[in-house]
């Protein structure tokens, strides 16, 4: 972070922000404001330059066609990639999730190049659309408490060796590889199929990103009382039988 | 054209029959009034039936996100200036419930049809419809519906064999890459609150330019055709450029939209604007929605919103900061059970009301004002939401079960 503005860069609107995935800027947004920080959100439009300065870039899920669109559109403009050479954070979800790994399958059926900025490739699963809510545990290394979020994709994303599972799943399917693991990240990107939004869900993974952002290991408490009780509740629900 | 030169066959007598004892022992069980089940039931027994019943009528179909059921009522009430009709008037808007809703109308000139979005091409390759009158297309129940643009390339294969006249919307791209497969389009410039759907050229993928009232792709080309009919404040514009006032019960910019669409369809029937228009005053309240209903000694006009472009129309209507508002979301079935979609509605624009809220999923709601910065309160149920509220006239938006909820909580 330079000059005291945190800068949030939320990546092609006009693609991937089909399931209220930009829930997940507002909420960085609004927990930021509440630490007292002077914040800026860019939203890049995919006809306009990525900047390279951007403290935390958020990507959300978008139909498959946008999806292809948006990753072409990525790979020619090659803004994010060196943001991320440049230490942002970059936080994505479901079809952004895909774009940011090696590879994906596309709305032709065809291998469609990604960022390579996770070490993951995903491929169309076989077996039914995965959707409904999830609950699971974050990688014990991220000290959060469990993931609750709501799935709705056909993806199956596979980890390469530098690549860590986000979260291993209780309930819900996640990278739909059959192991339980859900999302990935490394340093400074994750991934997650999660909706819900997740962050509106999981507001300490949104502070997490902060402090990342800011290089600092604790932020000043916040009023967290609604979003206690909707995780409690979307847990509770989460266990019952469907 | 309708007549009655096709009598049924015995089979389809038999079917429409057994739909209506049906649907009367629905009925009298309780359960709704039954039309669905009927439906469903006469179509086992005569697959063909609902092609048959249509035979008879000069058949209409409206489609859309969101304003069919109330479009649908109101070019019923403009057709029926030129002939008796038949509609689904209570939105039971799929094959089983078009059925029912058609076997009781055997002395009809027209059939007005509201269809479900998922279900319009199997409806009109069926009916053989005279017009099909088309809305807008957004975002919608994505956990089950599917995606939207998918659902345009869907009407967009349909319409190429149809016969139809299109009425269509020339403000959204997404109706217009459907209809322009049809050679036989009345574009409406009925306008359009929410753009988010359609910032990608459906065409070509490009990103679209979107100045003023106008849009069009630089990469492709598509671009917004040049309407015939439109809305201008509250007037409906002709196509030889006469204003026609908009007098309706029914408040706000969307429904001034719908009206200027069944304006357009009427004339199609050779109903003129200014009688079309005249006739859709007397529609107030469509199925419970827009009604102004008197609870616990106050007034609660009720407003069913079930997606962000929805809302977004539904705010534009409310009256002005300081009139309380009650929100109420569920995600049952029919809802669709992911609430991601609260995050796509801009709740900014509710600031200065008193905000209380409801339903299944008020957590949900109060997460999402909290981050909005809104002042709200949540509340255990209706009753609890209207003693709290400060005076004057309460503005209750709910989705569709909640709608539904309420409805039955007050009686309506």
């Amino acid at each position: 972070m330079s000059d005291n503005q945190l800068r949030l860069v939320w990546i092609y609107p006009d693609l991937l922000s089909t399931y209220g995935d930009q829930g997940n800027v507002l909420v960085v947004e609004r927990r930021a404001r509440q630490r007292r920080l002077d914040v800026a959100r860019l939203d890049v439009r995919s006809d306009q330059p990525v900047p390279t300065s951007g403290d935390i870039y958020l990507i959300g899920g978008g139909e498959d066609r946008p999806q292809r669109l948006a990753a072409e559109r990525l790979r020619r403009d090659g803004g994010l990639t060196r943001a991320v050479e440049n230490g942002a954070i970059v936080f994505s979800v479901c079809a952004g999730y895909q774009i940011l790994g090696h590879e994906f399958v596309n709305d032709l059926g065809q291998r469609e190049p990604g960022l390579g900025l996770l070490d993951v490739v995903s491929v169309r699963g076989e077996g039914e659309r995965c959707v409904g809510d999830v609950l699971g545990d974050i990688d014990p290394r991220l000290g959060l408490p469990p993931l609750t979020g709501f799935e709705n994709h056909q993806g199956v994303t596979h980890l390469g060796p530098t690549a860590r599972p986000f979260a291993q799943v209780r309930i819900g399917k996640g990278n739909g590889t059959g192991d339980g693991t859900e999302g990935a990240y490394n340093d400074t990107v994750f991934g997650t199929y999660m909706h819900g939004p997740v962050l509106a869900r999981n507001p300490l993974i949104a502070d997490l990103l902060l402090k990342l952002a800011l290089d600092v290991n604790a932020l000043p408490p916040v009023d967290d009382r609604w979003y206690e009780a909707l995780r409690n509740e979307r847990i509770a629900a989460a266990q019952q039988p469907a | 054209m309708a007549g009655n030169s096709d009598p049924l066959t015995p089979r389809a007598k038999l079917a429409v029959t057994a739909g209506k004892a049906v649907a009367a022992a629905s009925r009298a069980a309780g359960r709704g009034s039954g039309s669905v089940i009927g439906g469903r039931v006469a179509l086992k027994l005569d697959p063909d039936l609902l092609g048959r019943l249509a035979q008879h009528l000069d058949v209409i179909l409206v489609s859309a996100t969101n304003g069919k059921t109330t479009t649908t009522r109101l070019i019923a009430e403009a057709l029926r200036a030129a002939g008796p009709v038949v509609s689904n008037a209570l939105g039971a808007n799929m094959p089983a419930g078009i059925t029912s809703a058609l076997a009781g109308g055997s002395d009809a000139k027209f059939g007005v049809i509201e269809v479900d979005e998922k279900y319009l091409a199997g409806v009109a390759r069926d009916t053989a419809p005279k017009c099909i009158a088309l809305l807008n297309l957004s975002r919608d129940q994505l956990d089950r519906a599917g995606e939207t643009r998918m659902l345009a390339e869907n009407w967009r294969e349909a319409l190429a064999g149809s016969k139809a006249v299109i009425v269509a919307n020339c403000d959204d791209p997404l109706v217009v890459w459907a209809a322009s497969s049809s050679p036989n389009v009345i574009w409406v410039a009925a306008g359009q609150m929410w753009k988010d759907d359609a910032w990608s050229c459906p065409s070509c993928g490009g990103v679209m330019q979107r100045p003023d009232d106008e849009w069009f792709c630089n990469e492709c080309g598509f671009r917004r055709p040049t309407p015939s009919w439109a809305l201008n404040g509250d007037h409906v514009l002709d196509p030889h450029g006469s204003a026609w006032p908009i007098h309706l019960q029914l408040p706000g910019r969307a429904n001034k939209a719908n009206a200027a669409s069944s304006a357009a369809v009427a004339a199609v029937f050779g109903v003129p604007p200014q009688v079309a228009l005249e006739r859709m005053y007397q529609v107030q309240a469509v199925a419970g929605r827009y009604d102004v209903v008197q609870y616990q000694g106050r007034d609660l006009r009720l407003l069913l919103a079930k997606n962000p472009a929805g809302w977004l129309e539904t705010f534009s209507l409310i009256d002005p900061p300081p009139a309380p508002v009650i929100l109420a979301v569920n995600a049952r079935g029919a809802d669709g059970t992911d609430t991601s979609w609260l995050w796509d509605v801009d709740y900014t624009r509710l600031t200065g009301r008193p905000l209380f809220v409801l339903g299944d999923r008020k957590l949900d709601l109060a997460v999402r004002l909290e981050v909005a910065n809104q002042q709200f309160q949540v509340c255990d149920d209706l009753d609890q939401a209207v003693q709290q509220a400060p005076p004057g006239r309460i503005e209750v938006i709910a989705n569709y079960t909640a709608f539904q909820d309420l409805r039955r909580r007050v009686g309506n």
